[in-house]
Order: C-alpha cells, then sequence, then structure tokens
C-alpha cells in the first residue's frame, strides 16, 4: 500500500508538471484529490487495514495529500503569473490609434468674453445691473443730454419701431438713468451689459446687433484720475500686465470730459498693421466724466456729485484677441467657429 | 476736415514735426484719420510711448513725395506741333538749368500750340528723366518711373505733370499750370509741397471744422499766438445802403443776416494756389467767385451765398430789391442748384424776394439767382440759421451741402459778418470789382455769451489734479476765452465763434473739458476711486443665469446666441402650415434695414430652430441650447415684456462615431427627457411631466413640464410638419423651450443634503403587468408612495410587451432598494414593505405581479 502511494505521488506530480492551462489542473484535481481519486478512496479505506498499517499508510496517505494540495497550489499560482505575463505581453494596444471622444459643452464666445469682463469688475467692486433692450426714445438719447435733434444722434443710426418714442437701444447707457433713479442718492459702482442695436448693413465689421458692457460710478468725489486709474487696472487685467493704454480726447454726449482708451496694438506691437489701421493703436472703449445734466436726470446733484462713465464691446475685444475678422460669425453660430472656444 | 498743412500755416507757426503734430491733435480729440503727402518727405523719428522703436506716426499715411532734383518748377517757352499726332505737342521748355523737348498731351496746351515763342512763359510742374510718380493713365495711385523712350517718333524722357501724377487729386485732364511767380528751376516740393490732415470733426468740436479753427487749437496745444485773420474790407465803391432791403420774419430760426455788394467782377477760373487749396480740401474749384466763397468757408467756418445782383433787381422790377428770410408757404417749390424741383415742408425756412423764393436757407441755393458766367453784380449773404432747424430741412429734404453741413452743427452769428466781410475782399482778390461801402446788417437775436465762474477747487473736483489759477486762466485764454480773476475765482466769458459752453455747473463741465483736453488727457495722473464703496445689492438673477449656464454646459451641450430680429414668416415655420397664424401684436421696425429682420421674436424656439438648420449640413450630432429674450408686447405701442426662454434641441447621434463603435442610434424623446430630468434635479426643481398636445411637436411625443402645479416649459419631437418646413434631414429633432424666469425664480435658495447611508440597502427587482394606458409615473408614484420611508428608490429596468403578456397589457420591471438609515433592514421588514405595495399596486392599478 505504501508503495502504491509512493507510486501515486510519483505519478501525480509528474503529471502536474506537463500541465498548462486551467481545465488541465481541474481535472488533475478531479482525479488524483477529488472524493472518488485512488488517494480519497485509501483514505476512506484506512478503516479496513489491519491494525498495523493503519498508522503508517494513514499518515503516508494524508502526507501524499497534503503535498499533491501544497503543489497544486503553487502550480496554480505559477500559472497565474504566467498567464499574466503572457496577457501582458499580448495585450498590446496601438496608441496611435484615436481615443474615443467625449461629448462636450461650451459657453458662446461672446458669454465667455462677457464672463471675463464680469469677473474682472466684480473685483475691482462693480456690480451688475441689467435695463431692457426695447426702450423709450427719452431713455435712449432725451435724458442722455441728446434732445430731438441734437447732432450727436447722427452717431446712432436706430432701429425705431412702429410704436412713437419707441426704439431698440443703440446702447447700454439707457441704464445708466434707470440704475441711478433706482440708487440715488446714494453712491454707485454698476456695470450694464446688454445686446444692442444699430440700423447698419451687416459686413465684417458692423452687426445689426451687438453686446455692450456700460459702466457707471457715481459718488461725491468720483474723478478723472480716478477714472484713468480704474479702466487701466481693468485693461492690465484683460489684456495683460504690461499692456499700454492711452486715453484721447472723444466726444460722447453724456460724459463731459469725454476719451477714448486705446491700447497699443498687440498685434503689430505698436508698428502699425491692418488691424490697428495703421494708428499704432487699437480703440477699446469710451468713457468720461458723467455730463451734469445726465447726473440730475439721474436725480442726482452734479454740483454735490460726480460720476465717470465708460463703455466697451466685448465682440470687438474678442475679436482682437483671437484675431477673428468677421463680427458676423458671432450671431452665425456656425459649430466649427463655436467649437474653437 | 481735410486741412492742408501749408493753409493752417497761415494762421499759427507750427515748428513741430508732422508726426508730432499728429500725435497731439490726435490726443486732444482732433483724431488725425490720414496724413496725406502731397510732395513734401515721409515722416521720419519716432513717437514717444510706443513700445517698438521704429513707429513714425500714429495715422494712416499716404502719398508721394517729390524728389527735389527730379521734380521741379519747368517754363514752357514755345508749344510746338508734333510732327505725326494731332494729340500731342512739344514743348520747348526750361528747367532752370538748359532747355528740353519736351512731349506732351495735355489738352490746356493746345491753345498755345504754333503761336512761336510764348510772350509770357507757362509755369508747369516738370518731371525729369528717372523722377517716380503716379501713371496718370491707370486707375488709382499707381507708381511709375520716367524712362528714356521713343513716343511716334519723337524722343521722351521728361514731362510735364498732371495732378494727378503729382499726387494731387485725381484730375489727369491738362498738365498742371502754375502761378506766373512760381520760381524757375526751384525743386516744386519747397515751392508747394504740402500735407494734408483729414481729422475727424466729432459734433463738439463743429467749430473746427476749418483751418482757422484747426489753427486755434494748434496754437493752444503747442501755445503760440493765433494769426487773426483781418476782417477789414476795402471799401472801393459806392455805399451799399439803400440799394438793398432786408427783412428777417422769425428771428428765433434767423438770427443775423448780412450782406455785401461788389459790382464789376469778371468770372474766370481761380489762380492756381486757389485751385490746389480748395482740391487738397477736397473740393472742386468751379469759378472764381464761387471758389472765393468756397474758400471762405473752408477758412472760417462761415458758409456763404452768392446771388445774381442784376437777376434780382430784374425780379423786383427793377426797383430795390427786398431779401426776406420767412416760412415756406403750403405747397411751396423751389428748383435748387442740383437741379431737383421741391416741395418745400412749412418749417422750411427760404431766403426769398418778392418774386418767390431764391434759396433753401442754409442749405442750397435756387438755380434761378445763382451766380454764372455772365455774372458781374454780385451780393453776398452770410447769414445765422437756427440749427436744429437746418437739421429738420435736410433730413425732410435728404438734401445736405457743405453750408448745411456747418449750419446744422452751429455757426455763431458773430461768424456772418465776419465771413460777409473776408468773402467781399477775397472776390475782389480774384474776380477784381468794386466792393460797395457798408453792410447791410440784421441781427434781431445776438447769442447770449456765457460767462461761467469756476475755481481750481471745480478743476480738482472733476479732474483730480491742482492746477493754479493763472495756469487754468493761461490754458482758457490761449482757446479765446475771455478771463476775469477776482482772487480763486475766474469769470470765463465764451469767445463768439463757438455756442458750445453753457451756464453754471454744466457751464464747468464744458470748460474743465477744455482744460484737460489743453493741459493733455496724458498728464492727468492715475489714481484709484477713494470715495465711500456703494452699498452691496448684487445680481442674484444673473448669478442663477450664469450657474445654470455651467448645468446645461455640464450636460454636453454647446450653447448659441442668435439674432433677436427676426420676421413673423420665420417664426411660422415652428407651426405646421395649416396652423393659425400667430396674431399676437410683435414688436416691430419702422425702419427696417432688411426684410427678413423686420420684429423682435416672439420664439426662441425657432431662432434655435434656425441654427439646428444650418448645422445639420456640417455636423451630424447637435445638442444645442440658448438663453434669450423674447419680446411680448399685449398692445402694440407698449413697451414689451422682455422674459427670458431656455431652449435645448437635440438631433442626430447618441454618441460620436468612433472606430471602437459606439450608439449611433437617432436621440429621440426620451434622450431630451433624461437630459432635462438631469437639468431641473441638478437645480432641485423636482419635475413632473405630463402629456400635452402642441402645435410644434408630435401629437404623441410631447410633454409638458411642471414644477408642482405651475407648467415651467414642453418638450418633444419636432412635428414632422414642422421638420419638413426646415431644411432638415428625415430623423427626429427633439426640443424643448421653457420658460427661464420661471426656472430661475423656482431653484431653492439652498437644499438639505442627505446623509450618505451608513446601513446596506436590500436590492430586489418587481415586475408588474398593468393595461396598456397605465402611465408610467402613475406605478412609480404609488410605489413610492405604498413603499414609505423605507423604500428609497424606485428605478424601471425594463418595459416589455408580447410573449407571456395579455394583449392590451405591458409589464414594467423596477429595481427597488430598500434601506433604513439607522439599522440594517431584516427580511421580515422588507417583506411585509413589498407586500404593502403589491397590495396597493393591485387595488389602485389593477395590476398583477409578473412570475
Amino acid at each position: 500500500m505504501l508503495e502504491r502511494l509512493e507510486e501515486l505521488e510519483r505519478q501525480a506530480l509528474t503529471e502536474l508538471e506537463g500541465i498548462t492551462d486551467e481545465a488541465g489542473l481541474n481535472a488533475w484535481r478531479v482525479k488524483y484529490l477529488g472524493r472518488s481519486a485512488e488517494l480519497g478512496v485509501i483514505l476512506a479505506g484506512l478503516r479496513e487495514l489491519s491494525k498495523e498499517d493503519r498508522p503508517a499508510v494513514g499518515r503516508r496517505a494524508n502526507e501524499v495529500k497534503l503535498n499533491l494540495e501544497s503543489t497544486l497550489q503553487t502550480r496554480v499560482e505559477a500559472l497565474r503569473v504566467a498567464a499574466l505575463e503572457r496577457s501582458l505581453q499580448e495585450e498590446r494596444l496601438d496608441v496611435s490609434l484615436p481615443g474615443r471622444k467625449p461629448i462636450l459643452g461650451r459657453i458662446h464666445p461672446a458669454n465667455q468674453t462677457l464672463r471675463q469682463i464680469y469677473n474682472i469688475w466684480a473685483e475691482m467692486g462693480f456690480q451688475i445691473y441689467l435695463s431692457r433692450e426695447v426702450e423709450t426714445d427719452d431713455f435712449n438719447f432725451g435724458l442722455l443730454n441728446m434732445p430731438e435733434h441734437h447732432p450727436a444722434r447722427d452717431m446712432w443710426d436706430t432701429f425705431h419701431t412702429t410704436a412713437t418714442g419707441v426704439l431698440l437701444r443703440t446702447h447700454t447707457s439707457p441704464g445708466q438713468i434707470h440704475v441711478m433713479r433706482e440708487r440715488a442718492p446714494e453712491p454707485i459702482r454698476v456695470i450694464l451689459p446688454g445686446m444692442c442695436y444699430r440700423y447698419e448693413q451687416s459686413s465684417t465689421r458692423a452687426e445689426i446687433q451687438f453686446n455692450q458692457v456700460e459702466g457707471l460710478a457715481v459718488g461725491h468725489h468720483i474723478t478723472f484720475a480716478d477714472l484713468k486709474g480704474t479702466l487701466n487696472a481693468f485693461a492690465r487685467r484683460m489684456f495683460g500686465e504690461h499692456v499700454r493704454t492711452r486715453f484721447r480726447a472723444a466726444h460722447f454726449p453724456f460724459t463731459e470730459p469725454s476719451a477714448e482708451m486705446d491700447i497699443e496694438c498687440f498685434i503689430c506691437e505698436g508698428k502699425g498693421c491692418s488691424v490697428c489701421r495703421r494708428s499704432g493703436w487699437l480703440e477699446i472703449l469710451g468713457c468720461g466724466m458723467v455730463h451734469p445734466i445726465v447726473l440730475r436726470n439721474g436725480g442726482y446733484d452734479p454740483t454735490v456729485f460726480t460720476g465717470f462713465a465708460f463703455g466697451m464691446g466685448p465682440e470687438r475685444i474678442t475679436m482682437l484677441k483671437h484675431g477673428i475678422d468677421d463680427i458676423r460669425y458671432f450671431w452665425g453660430n456656425d459649430l466649427r467657429f463655436l467649437e474653437q472656444f | 476736415m481735410k486741412i492742408p498743412l501749408s493753409w493752417l500755416k497761415d494762421f499759427v507757426e507750427i515748428d513741430l514735426p508732422i508726426n508730432e503734430l499728429v500725435h497731439r491733435l490726435t490726443l486732444a480729440g482732433l483724431e488725425v484719420e490720414e496724413a496725406q503727402f502731397v510732395g513734401l518727405p515721409l515722416p521720419v523719428g519716432i513717437i514717444e510711448g510706443h513700445t517698438s522703436g521704429d513707429r513714425q506716426i500714429e495715422t494712416n499715411v499716404t502719398g508721394l513725395a517729390w524728389d527735389p532734383e527730379k521734380i521741379v518748377v519747368g517754363a514752357i517757352l514755345e508749344v510746338m506741333s508734333h510732327p505725326d499726332a494731332d494729340r500731342l505737342v512739344l514743348c520747348r521748355l526750361d528747367d532752370g538749368a538748359q532747355e528740353h523737348i519736351v512731349l506732351a498731351g495735355g489738352p490746356n496746351l493746345f491753345p498755345y500750340k504754333g503761336k512761336g515763342p510764348l510772350e509770357k512763359a507757362l509755369k508747369v510742374a516738370y518731371a525729369r528723366e528717372g523722377a517716380q510718380i503716379y501713371d496718370g493713365h491707370k486707375p488709382g495711385n499707381e507708381l511709375t518711373t520716367l524712362k528714356r523712350r521713343k513716343i511716334r517718333g519723337v524722343e521722351s524722357y521728361s514731362m510735364a505733370c498732371s495732378e494727378k501724377e503729382l499726387g494731387i487729386s485725381d484730375d489727369h485732364e491738362g498738365v498742371i499750370i502754375l502761378d506766373d511767380d512760381a520760381p524757375v528751376g526751384v525743386p516744386l516740393a519747397d515751392y508747394m509741397g504740402d500735407v494734408v490732415l483729414d481729422i475727424a470733426i466729432t459734433p463738439n468740436i463743429a467749430r473746427n471744422a476749418n483751418i482757422l479753427g484747426v489753427a486755434r487749437e494748434v496754437a493752444a496745444l503747442t501755445d503760440v499766438p493765433l494769426k487773426e485773420p483781418s476782417y477789414e474790407v476795402e471799401w472801393s465803391g459806392p455805399p451799399l445802403e439803400g440799394r438793398v432791403r432786408l427783412e428777417i420774419h422769425h428771428p428765433e430760426l434767423n438770427p443775423r443776416f448780412v450782406l455785401g455788394l461788389i459790382e464789376g467782377v469778371e468770372i474766370c477760373p481761380s489762380p492756381y494756389w486757389v485751385q490746389r487749396r480748395l482740391r487738397l480740401a477736397g473740393m472742386r474749384p468751379i469759378n472764381n467767385i464761387v471758389d472765393a466763397t468756397n474758400y471762405v468757408m473752408l477758412e472760417i467756418g462761415e458758409p456763404l451765398h452768392a446771388f445774381d445782383f442784376d437777376v434780382l433787381v430784374e425780379r423786383a422790377g427793377g426797383e430795390t430789391p427786398t431779401i426776406l428770410t420767412r416760412l415756406a408757404e403750403p405747397g411751396e417749390r423751389l428748383t435748387t442748384l442740383d437741379g431737383v424741383e421741391r416741395e418745400l415742408d412749412d418749417f422750411t425756412v427760404l431766403v426769398a424776394d418778392s418774386a418767390g423764393g431764391l434759396s433753401i436757407a442754409g442749405v442750397m441755393g435756387g438755380a434761378e439767382s445763382e451766380v454764372s458766367e455772365q455774372t458781374t453784380n454780385m451780393l453776398l449773404e452770410g447769414a445765422a440759421w437756427n440749427f436744429i432747424n437746418i437739421r429738420r430741412t435736410t433730413a425732410s429734404q435728404k438734401l445736405s451741402s457743405d453750408a448745411s453741413y456747418r449750419f446744422e452743427r452751429g455757426v455763431h452769428p458773430a461768424m456772418a459778418e465776419r465771413g460777409v466781410r473776408r468773402g467781399l475782399n477775397f472776390v475782389a482778390k480774384l474776380a477784381g470789382g468794386k466792393i460797395a461801402e457798408g453792410l447791410v446788417d440784421e441781427y434781431p437775436l445776438p447769442p447770449v455769451d456765457s460767462t461761467v465762474e469756476i475755481t481750481p477747487m471745480d478743476v480738482e473736483r472733476w479732474l483730480g489734479i491742482n492746477l493754479e489759477v493763472d495756469e487754468i486762466v493761461d490754458i482758457l485764454r490761449r482757446l479765446g476765452f475771455s478771463v476775469e480773476v477776482d482772487g480763486q475765482v475766474l469769470h470765463v466769458t465764451t469767445p463768439d465763434h463757438r455756442l458750445d459752453i453753457s451756464q453754471g455747473v454744466d457751464g464747468q463741465a464744458d470748460l474743465i473739458e477744455e482744460i484737460a483736453r489743453i493741459y493733455g488727457y496724458d498728464r492727468i495722473p492715475e489714481t484709484q476711486i477713494a470715495d465711500r464703496i456703494p452699498p452691496q445689492y448684487g445680481n442674484p438673477r444673473l448669478e442663477r443665469e450664469e450657474r445654470v449656464r455651467d448645468v446645461l454646459v455640464g450636460l454636453g451641450l454647446q450653447e448659441v446666441v442668435t439674432y433677436r430680429l427676426t420676421s413673423p414668416v420665420r417664426e411660422m415655420r415652428i407651426f405646421p402650415p395649416e396652423a393659425p397664424p400667430d396674431d399676437r401684436p410683435y414688436v416691430r421696425l419702422a425702419n427696417p434695414i432688411a426684410s427678413d429682420r423686420v420684429v423682435m421674436r416672439h420664439s426662441l424656439l425657432a431662432s434655435v430652430l434656425e441654427i439646428v438648420e444650418r448645422n445639420i449640413r456640417i455636423r451630424d450630432r447637435i445638442a444645442l441650447f440658448e438663453i434669450g429674450q423674447v419680446y411680448l408686447t399685449s398692445e402694440e405701442g407698449d413697451l414689451p415684456e422682455e422674459p427670458l426662454r431656455l431652449v435645448i434641441a437635440l438631433s442626430g447621434p447618441r454618441s460620436l462615431p468612433a472606430w471602437q463603435g459606439s450608439d449611433l442610434e437617432s436621440m429621440d424623446f426620451y434622450d431630451l427627457k433624461g437630459l432635462v430630468d438631469e437639468f431641473m434635479t441638478t437645480l432641485h426643481l423636482g419635475p413632473l411631466y405630463k402629456p400635452m398636445e402642441h402645435p410644434s411637436f408630435h401629437p404623441g411625443k410631447c410633454a409638458r413640464i411642471l414644477i408642482g402645479e405651475r407648467q415651467v416649459g414642453v418638450l418633444g419631437e419636432l412635428h414632422p410638419k414642422v421638420r419638413e418646413r426646415y431644411d432638415l434631414p428625415e430623423r427626429p429633432v427633439v426640443a424643448a423651450e421653457l420658460d427661464f424666469n420661471l426656472i430661475i425664480e423656482s431653484i431653492p435658495e439652498s437644499h438639505a443634503v442627505e446623509p450618505v447611508p451608513a446601513f446596506p440597502p436590500v436590492l430586489e427587482d418587481l415586475a408588474v403587468v398593468v393595461d396598456e394606458e397605465v402611465q408610467a409615473d402613475e406605478v412609480e408614484t404609488l410605489l413610492k408612495r405604498a413603499g414609505g420611508d423605507l423604500l428609497v428608490d424606485v428605478k424601471l429596468f425594463d418595459l416589455y410587451r408580447g410573449e407571456q403578456i395579455p394583449e392590451g397589457k405591458k409589464s414594467l420591471a423596477y429595481s427597488m432598494v430598500y434601506q433604513a438609515p439607522d439599522r440594517t433592514l431584516t427580511d421580515e421588514e422588507v417583506s411585509k414593505v413589498r407586500a404593502r405595495v403589491i397590495k396597493k399596486l393591485e387595488t389602485d392599478l389593477g395590476a398583477k405581479l409578473r412570475d
């Protein structure tokens, strides 16, 4: 019997060595360690052996069983490692094949720029005030120091509606009167963003609708020097720490003194190019001290209060920053344009 | 306004290099849009303030420099026939160094042909061999270099130039014939080289729409004295008094009217220097009389009008003519200089006589009384007009002129007399004649030139700079203001050439602008606001809008921003053809610029569908949203409501095509519903959906979206008939339109967070068979209600009809999650809940458990 056990052990171990896959291992387990395997039969039949033989055979049979089990375990482990190794070797991807493209949403470029502008002004303490787009003549012009037939009205080509005295606002400036009337006599620091409209043949440079962001600060001692400091701070945030600006006298009926702020053309670095019309400077915004008549119309006594105001075009800023040569891209909404932002 | 530098120098010394002059003018609000070099060398040197060192001038530079060696004053001594070309002549020309034979084709030389040596040489602009000029035969300005060559058998290497060839104007009709005093052999650039500055004149500086105005600005900016022009007249004829009468009917429309008379003028072309200045300033020379009036207008800004005096006398039947200014009578007509017969408005002011209208005041003269080649006696008008009335007139007549350009921006009445005085002198200079002594001057309504009190404190209050009294006085005097100083208080009186300075604090602002401009905006420091910080209000609506925008982008949607102007026809496409028209009133444009943008939109869906249509040709998969206004007016004339809407639109495959394979099924109702649901749930809005019918959508694939009882929008698959009205492929387009204001208002201020469960859930599937008519959400609602607190989640995972399910029934399978926050649930507890749920399903919905 003991010999049979030796024989069995040798045979099992030899066979095990030759097995290379999981199925073979399972078959081997059934064959040598299963319930009806010979070793099992021997162990089950121990009782029937003679008393003398029983301890030696029993001990040996158990030894063989343990040996087979642990060898199997080692073998299983070895095969697993080998299989992993093999699969790591085999599963090599062509990493140059394209990946699966996730689906991404994006904010419209005009609104991306608006957000950037909102954020900069918010950090400088300017809140956002919104007002209507369909306005009265009075708010769009009259209260802003442009009475009927004022020559300055020529500066705006206006869409009038069929209702008398109702028009599409040509700028966000009517919001100045709305916010002042709402808040007088408190000090004010707001920006007034929104869509405006102009009667203009649409072209690469002009659109019938466009966003504007206007700003207004009113207080007991707001000066032109404050205007310069505040707008320069904005320009540095918007266009870069080293941007150069200049303030040039200009005319807006609702501010006095009025100015245009130019930044040095970042396309040609001031050398003069077609974008800056050879001047080396880019017009970025119009600004000035709030005209006393406008302050008065807003409910502020111009002998006590002063203020500054400014207005800029976010689409123009976006165009300059990204070298966009056609403003009609914005409301055209071609995905090939929008997906670049 | 085009300002020739040589003309400007009549009134102010200019030592600055041209680039510096451009810089100073531009910063002071006289933006130089272009500098056209006419003969003078183009600028060199560096402008302060630019990063790059090689910037030369801050404007658009155009023009041609005349080589001083090669382009000189020449004298044609004789004009001879060409041996075999009728349209060419040969000129014997002295260029100061030697004589040349020059081939020429200018018709203005033909009269001298074959006359032998000329008694008086013709001075011309002579270009030598190798000179660079513009090609006179080609359009635009194309450079060419004069080369030696044979033309019709005659050797040619040089020429007498036309204005076009030298870049003075577009005129190529003949060669330039200079004034007789032009010095032969002198470089032409030295004789008449120039720079023309094209200056943008904004409405507030209308007073500067003339040479003198710009000269005054230059004088003030560079602190040199202005050379005031003389208004002394050299009277040379009998007194004017009694020879013409004047009546002003409406002083508020015509505060002043001045007349002068000059007799015995001889009409002929103006001398070359006058023609050249007019051309450089952008006007066409006509004859010496017309040129003289235009010249004075360009020079000092007062438009003048010349009448043929003899025509006026004739119209008065040989009596003393009476000039009167009055409103047009009903139906009155006048034929203006441009040959158009015009019907006049009742607010149009006419200059008239007893026989009728002579001219539209301040705008354009009438054809009958204008000066002609036969005119010998000329009556010269200078007047002042109400600028608003001139604007109304030009707008109504759609007529503008150099005169109206100035009058509608305001010309001070004092200029009327100055204009006539300077005009009389200039006419006499160009056309001879005797100036009748004295003027007829009616001045019923002189303006009050404002006097403003201002102190250095006021300047500090507005500008943030501390100026001394003397500095302020100096700046204002340089601009022509008269200033009386009383301690710290300045009494500043406006000069009588400008109308833009108001009284009181408004006038202070006007003066402060002038002080800032001349002081220099660049010298004002940068400071940060020191004023009190305003109360904080914030803008919660916009903050929420921005948050919602982020949620939508997070759902993979591309934002669009569309035109808000549209047309009713465009918007009708969102309904099937047979749907009743949208009869709500629109905000409608009175002056649309394009026939397809005539109203403010009612529908954001229509706007977004146009973008879907536009992009579907370039992208299979479309997933868009827009947040934007619509404009709803209850009655035409009212200001509309401008509520915000949100539209989401999906079309095309669920995922993007990939080589690995992907889900390319068309997105449908449930893709959109899932997206809307996730959107609303993220905002804690707990939406409900109820079937509905809406003309834009498929009747069986459309739902209203509710928050509680309140409808906030609709979602559905576009009705096939609607889809067909757009250029869209045959696959579903699904869209949702929501009332964005309601969404914003409904977002809770804050929400409580559920604790993360600490005890394991019990998971279980439950399949029920119900009648086909039972809506899925009825089952789900009932499950949740009957399940109570322990049933924490219910999700439909299968919908089945077919084998083993009776006809007219469907099977809905749910995965159920049971969980308690404080313990692990026992089987007993779970089965109790399950039993309750099943019982409820059976009794309320007649459902059967599926085995």
